[in-house]
């Protein structure tokens, strides 16, 4: 019973996980490098809409690729939205919490105002979604493979090796390290010959393109339209960023975590031994951990030293 | 102290940031085909057209009026408080709670309402301010985390204990008595939204421009927001005034929730975190934090949320242009030392030019002279 019910709701908890998970990588790079983004939500937002909108033009003419096409744009857009916030931030020494809420709101505004003018009902429909699999072989391995390799997603194979690319990025190649190191010591940093607006810019940049595959990636698996809302995956996304404590495999956990506590509380009224369980509990638990973990690691955390500070060169 | 010339920046610096919102606001509406001129007119004429139009802008500004100064006041302090929406969802669930529990006289039942909602913004927010105080816990971190709690908290409550009669996802109406609109108001503005929580949106404005300006707690909290380490060394806790401002703030939001839902409104819808909590740091920027500018801000951004819905109604330019051009302004505010910057050069060529005109003439004086 309680094994069935863990197979029933894997893949459920693994397609609502790679969206947070990949938003919330995006954050990891902002964030490591001195950039805090609140701004997730309304680049998730903004990638759910260019998703939408690039998939519902072209998946008449390309059916099978759309979806493809979908993500890569959304990627590519969002990072260039993205750049409005490095800008604020780097360039101009902005607030970098009031840049991210204008972030927020920008997106929030703009992608409804163009769903309206495309389409009229403000919402963005697509007919045909990522597609489940099941991979051979591998789906013949016990357990695992009836947890992980069946009606899986292309999508989320695609994003677990972006996080596996993104940890060695971070952690063994020199750009890593120099990311890194503007979020701790930008003056140190600097005064070793790297450039930390430059690096800031590409953080930003490369939280825009994973924030806005985030967005297109819940289109594509979870949703199929885009409603004009991100609904708070976007705090969700920060909130494991925070709880995962600015580490890959921490939000790795964390976003699984918050993910399998999503989809209980989105399914527990149809199953008899989760209804017992209060729903406002299941819902209001991520965000309930992520403030006990701050209050835990109040004494040790792990934050970038950097973070939120704008860099100025004059005080090196 | 705030000087002349800094009032006179700050003026300009938000002049500025509502000229490029707007501005970008047209380029958004000429670039799908629409004239900018006729919409920002019908715009315009949607909040004002009319005593109803009037009297529904004052309404839109009312809750807006309380969470800017919910966000300005947390400022004064240092803080930043990103949990206005999610303390206005739980002023609002008191007021809706005690107003559709008790059956009391209306004076009565709305004293007790406003003082419930004031005290519920107040603790969810001070539960923030404790986790800074004690744990230098990030407040906008435990903001947001504390938005996304009322959210759900609300989600579940209201169809549990407060179910409509025909929808799951709103509250029941709430009775005559409970609801802050009352005839005369309503017949003076033929029918209009407005109710008394403007009144009391601008008692709240005099109050904490009072507590602000006159109070030993107000140089407190201020003192704490200028330089932290200089009040502790002057004997100021400041880890008090932290909780004490978000405790504040908090009940201004609140409050302003409670003159949402049982005034603007009259019931609470479900799954909607209120805009009005990330519009109040709008107005907050733009009243540059202080009371009576939070309120002009305030009016402003009622107008434009007003007047949204005839624009669209008479154009074909969507509702949410009037949310991109608040956005905008956040924007740019935000971005206020590019404002501040061009400003200063600007100054400074006047002034040079200023100088080199003196200069010259003091020259052709001296040469005159010597003449």
């Amino acid at each position: 019973m309680m094994v069935d019910l863990i197979y029933q709701l894997f893949p459920y908890a693994i397609a609502f996980t790679i969206p947070l998970l990949i938003t919330s990588l995006g954050g990891l790079f902002s964030e490591r490098s001195g950039v805090i983004n609140i701004g997730l939500e309304g680049l998730m937002l903004m990638g759910m809409f260019v998703g939408a909108f690039v998939i519902s033009s072209v998946e008449a003419l390309y059916p099978t690729a759309a979806v493809w096409i979908g993500l890569l744009a959304a990627a590519v857009i969002v990072a260039l939205f993205a750049l409005l916030h490095a800008f604020a931030c780097v360039t101009l020494n902005a607030n970098q919490v009031i840049s991210g809420i204008a972030i927020n709101m920008i997106a929030g505004a703009v992608t409804v105002y163009l769903a309206r003018f495309f389409t009229g009902s403000g919402n963005v429909q697509i007919i045909r979604g990522m597609p489940r699999i099941t991979i051979a072989y591998l789906s013949d391995i016990p357990i695992l493979g009836q947890l992980l390799f069946t009606h899986t997603y292309a999508s989320t194979w695609l994003i677990l090796l972006i996080l596996a690319l993104a940890t060695f990025l971070l952690y063994k190649t020199r750009f890593g390290l120099r990311l890194r190191a503007c979020g701790e010591q930008p003056h140190a940093a600097d005064s070793a010959g790297v450039n930390v607006y430059l690096m800031r810019y590409m953080a930003v940049l490369i939280s825009g393109a994973c924030a806005g595959l985030g967005g297109a990636t819940f289109i594509v698996t979870l949703s199929g339209e885009f409603n004009g809302t991100a609904a708070g995956l976007g705090f969700l996304a920060l909130a494991a960023l925070i709880f995962g404590q600015w580490k890959p495999w921490g939000i790795l956990g964390a976003t699984f975590f918050f993910g399998f506590a999503t989809t209980v509380a989105n399914v527990s009224q149809v199953i008899p031994v989760l209804a017992q369980i209060p729903g406002i509990y299941l819902k209001t638990f991520p965000y309930v951990v992520t403030l006990l973990a701050l209050i835990l690691s109040s004494k040790s955390s792990q934050a970038p030293k950097a973070i939120g500070e704008p860099y100025d060169k004059g005080k090196r | 102290m705030k000087t002349k010339l800094r009032v006179k920046k700050d003026f300009l610096i938000s002049i500025s940031a509502i000229l490029l919102g707007l501005l970008a606001g047209a380029g958004l509406m000429a670039v799908t085909g629409n004239s900018p001129l006729e919409g920002f007119i019908y715009l315009f004429r949607g909040g004002t057209m009319n005593i109803e139009r009037i009297g529904n802008t004052l309404a839109t500004a009312t809750p807006l009026i309380f969470t800017g100064l919910s966000v300005a006041f947390a400022f004064k302090t240092g803080l930043f408080n990103i949990g206005a929406a999610g303390q206005m969802l739980i002023g609002g669930l008191c007021a809706t709670a005690i107003g559709l529990t008790f059956d009391w006289p209306k004076a009565i039942l709305l004293t007790v309402i406003a003082v419930a909602s004031l005290i519920g913004g107040a603790l969810w927010a001070a539960l923030p301010g404790l986790l800074k105080a004690r744990y230098n816990v990030h407040e906008v971190v435990a903001t947001i985390m504390m938005n996304w709690i009322a959210y759900w908290a609300i989600y579940y409550i209201i169809p549990q204990h407060f179910k409509g009669p025909f929808l799951e996802t709103e509250s029941q109406r709430i009775p005559e008595a409970a609801s802050l609109k009352v005839p005369w108001l309503t017949d003076l503005f033929s029918g209009s939204f407005i109710n008394l929580g403007f009144f009391l949106a601008i008692v709240f404005v005099v109050i904490i421009a009072f507590v602000l300006e006159k109070t030993t707690m107000g140089y407190e909290l201020k003192a704490v927001g200028y330089n932290r380490d200089a009040a502790e060394a002057a004997g100021i806790s400041v880890n008090r005034n932290i909780i004490l401002s978000m405790a504040i703030a908090g009940a201004l939001a609140g409050l302003g929730g409670a003159t949402f839902y049982i005034g603007f409104a009259s019931n609470m819808q479900i799954g909607v975190l209120p805009a009005q909590g990330f519009d109040g740091i709008a107005v907050a920027l733009l009243g540059a934090n202080a009371p009576w500018g939070v309120f002009t801000a305030a009016i402003f951004f009622g107008l434009l949320h007003n007047g949204k819905g005839f624009m669209s109604a008479m154009t074909a330019i969507p509702p949410e242009i009037a949310d991109t051009i608040i956005a905008t302004i956040i924007y740019f505010a935000a971005t206020s030392v590019l404002i501040e910057r061009n400003w200063d050069k600007l100054k400074k060529i006047n002034l040079e030019n200023i100088l080199r005109r003196k200069k010259r003439g003091k020259l052709a004086v001296k040469a005159g002279g010597e003449r």
